[in-house]
């Protein structure tokens, strides 16, 4: 909640300018937001592009390193495998030329070549020396497979027909039911007739082999036969002799590698080798993640820089956004206010000129009718020809009376118009006051509003600016007379401090001001009567009044038991050894 | 006590004079400052009760021409703005108890006459 307090611009906090009230000649909230998105466009913008690029051409090279990689693995451990095959058919394929076939039929001497193969290649489980008929002459090995015809057997009918001399078969269970392959070679005999070498291999070779690749969390490598039997153990992708649940591409003269999504939902990369003269297909496979693991880390790093340094970007923009719009805000409120004072002197001395020009030619008229109606209340005392006559004297006596109250008007209208030019002059507090109060005092008397007025008897005649203090007065006991009630009472006490100072104190019994509105009721355009036309200027322009007289003005006020503003001033002004400071907050800050 | 009434409205100064003689006071009047002038090469006043605003000639200005010539001539000034007002450079400086706003009172302009001679 604070942390955004602290991003939300202060100046949100001031109610929006509405048509009545025009509180900024621009809008604030506009400028804000396009100076944010700006800013944070073409700083994050270049950012965010730089890091999509990253992202794209690290990825795709990732992939193609571990496409390659793959293919060199695959390339690499079918070479081995095919290798392997090789040396044990070159092996038999060598003992077929070394030895007779009455050499083989020997069973101490197949024996002994069964512990030679062994001894030097390695992998030979055992020996048999098959006839043409498919009869098991000879074997020599841990089984007991002497005499077996293997005559309907699929590999042996495969070898006596088949045209290649050389049969390597896939992984099958056999008479010993244990999974096995087998090499075969047909070797023709003189006459037509031919033999068979038959040797079985040990799986185990191929899975030590393999088991060399599996080095790694998922990845898996075995072999299949080219109708997809299992013929290695698998990690999890079925037993031997299951079918495999992937797809086989055909062969091509390299390595294929290629992307498939296995059933548990997991992409595989997979690398795929046909072994050259054997039913094997050789196959690698990994998950795509754990290969791309190292990028992957790389990736979530480069996220993190990425929106960190958004999120800092961000804040600072929009803290710096908020500093200077708040500046400008006060600046303008500032430049505001001084044209509205000047705006606010200039109508008032237009009011001042027309006053005074309408006073000073209503006096003249005035005059004529004083003195006439004098006259003739002279002749009514004075000559004996006019008897005196009590209601021709009343009627002249109201005729004077009249006279004096407009003399009066026009008196106060001229002394109110003077209020244009600074004029330090020596004023007499108590008149002022009455200056003041004459212009409400009708008023007063309609809505039966208790105005007293104590000038303690040691308040001096002062220095001051006249026409300043009655404008600071008036608006005061205006504001006095709208807060009150009918029938309520307004004070106003004016002492004198240390010889120094003067405090008006201007007391009314009205409504009272809301502890949140107590702070800002001096700011300029603070107003809660902009609905009925209040601009919010004018306690601000007598505070200002206040402090170009050297003097302040302060509020106390009890919510519904009404408020006191207390108006300080020097006696001699500049006296003061330190001129009162501008206490108005100037500010947007939240209202409390 | 003989007192010389200055204003371009006759129907004060003349009113304002047949006032005073009701109160034994004798009062001529003209309505301009040439008028004034011309007047007094021929009689004397103790007193000269002067409008501030006329035409061609200003209170203030007749008020220098005046004692050019009668230096004990004393003067007081009607003004048809506020007492307080300084009209014109110097006139404040004139000092403010010989200014009069319009309407006067009688009695208050009685009362200065006398303030003004005893000075």
């Amino acid at each position: 909640m604070s942390f955004w307090k602290k991003l939300k611009p202060t100046f949100l906090n001031y109610p929006v300018a509405d048509k009545n009230s025009a509180k900024l000649p621009f809008d604030v909230r506009r400028i804000w937001f396009f100076t944010v998105c700006l800013i944070s466009l073409v700083s994050i913008g270049p950012l965010v592009s730089l890091a999509v690029f990253d992202y794209t051409v690290t990825k795709a090279d990732t992939e193609k390193e571990i496409r390659l990689h793959m293919q060199r693995q695959v390339d690499h451990i079918a070479g081995t495998v095919s290798f392997f095959l090789e040396e044990k058919k070159t092996a038999l394929a060598y003992i077929l030329n070394a030895n007779s076939f009455a050499d083989l039929n020997n069973k101490v001497h197949l024996a002994e070549i069964l512990k030679s193969l062994q001894h030097s290649a390695g992998g030979f489980i055992d020996l048999g020396l098959i006839d043409s008929s498919g009869k098991q002459l000879q074997y020599v090995g841990p089984y007991d497979l002497e005499g077996k015809n293997y005559r309907n057997k699929k590999w042996c009918k495969q070898v006596r027909e088949g045209k290649d001399k050389v049969f390597i078969s896939d992984i099958f269970l056999g008479y010993r039911n244990v999974p096995h392959h087998i090499i075969a070679i047909k070797q023709d005999l003189p006459g037509g007739s031919f033999f068979i070498l038959r040797a079985t291999m040990d799986t185990e070779k191929f899975k030590r082999l393999l088991s060399l690749m599996k080095m790694h969390k998922t990845r898996d490598a075995f072999l299949i036969n080219h109708q997809g039997i299992i013929q290695t153990p698998t990690l999890i992708h079925g037993v031997a002799l299951d079918q495999i649940h992937l797809s086989i591409p055909a062969d091509k003269e390299e390595p294929q590698v290629f992307e498939e999504v296995c059933e548990h939902g997991d992409t595989l990369v997979i690398g795929l080798d046909y072994i050259p003269n054997s039913p094997y297909i050789l196959m690698i496979l990994q998950e795509k993640d754990e290969l791309m693991e190292v990028w992957l880390k790389t990736r979530w790093i480069i996220l993190g820089i990425l929106f960190a340094g958004i999120f800092v970007i961000l804040f600072v923009i929009i803290h710096v956004a908020n500093y200077l719009i708040n500046i400008i805000c006060k600046e303008s409120q500032k430049t505001m206010l001084v044209l509205s004072e000047v705006e606010h002197s200039s109508k008032m001395a237009s009011i001042g000129r027309l006053a005074a020009g309408v006073a000073h030619e209503i006096n003249n008229p005035l005059a004529i009718i004083n003195e006439k109606a004098g006259l003739m209340k002279d002749l009514f005392t004075y000559k004996d020809e006019y008897a005196e006559d009590p209601k021709l004297m009343g009627l002249i006596d109201s005729v004077l009376h009249s006279v004096e109250r407009c003399a009066g008007i026009t008196k106060r209208l001229l002394s109110f118009s003077r209020n244009l030019d600074v004029t330090i002059q020596t004023v007499n507090l108590h008149a002022v006051i009455d200056d003041v109060l004459g212009f409400l005092h009708k008023e007063a008397e309609y809505r039966s509003i208790n105005v007293t007025v104590d000038v303690a008897e040691d308040v001096p005649n002062f220095e001051t600016d006249r026409g300043k203090l009655q404008q600071i007065l008036v608006n005061l006991t205006n504001n006095a007379f709208a807060a009150v009630e009918d029938e309520g009472h307004l004070d106003i006490i004016a002492r004198c401090q240390n010889n120094k100072d003067i405090t008006i104190k201007i007391t009314d019994d009205g409504c009272g001001i809301p502890p949140k509105n107590i702070k800002r009721i001096f700011d300029p355009f603070f107003s809660t009567k902009t609905e009925s036309g209040g601009t919010g200027l004018g306690l601000s322009i007598i505070y200002g009044l206040a402090l170009e007289l050297g003097g302040k003005i302060e509020v106390e006020s009890t919510e519904g038991k009404g408020s006191t503003f207390t108006v300080t001033l020097p006696i001699k002004k500049g006296e003061n050894e330190k001129p009162p400071t501008d206490e108005r907050s100037w500010d947007y800050s939240d209202p409390v | 006590m003989k007192i010389l009434l200055v204003d371009d409205e006759k129907d004060i100064v003349s009113t304002l004079a047949e006032r005073l003689a009701l109160r034994g006071i004798e009062a001529a009047w003209v309505t301009s400052g040439e008028e004034a002038l011309q007047i007094l090469e021929t009689e004397k006043f103790d007193l000269a009760i002067l409008d501030v605003k006329m035409p061609v000639m200003n209170g203030l200005e007749l008020q220098k021409k005046m004692n050019e010539r009668h230096k004990d001539l004393k003067c007081l000034f009607l003004t048809s703005r506020g007492a307080e007002e300084a009209l014109e450079p110097g006139a404040y400086l004139a000092g403010k108890e010989n200014y009069l706003s319009k309407p006067i009172k009688i009695d208050v302009l009685i009362k200065k006459m006398e303030e003004a001679l005893k000075q």
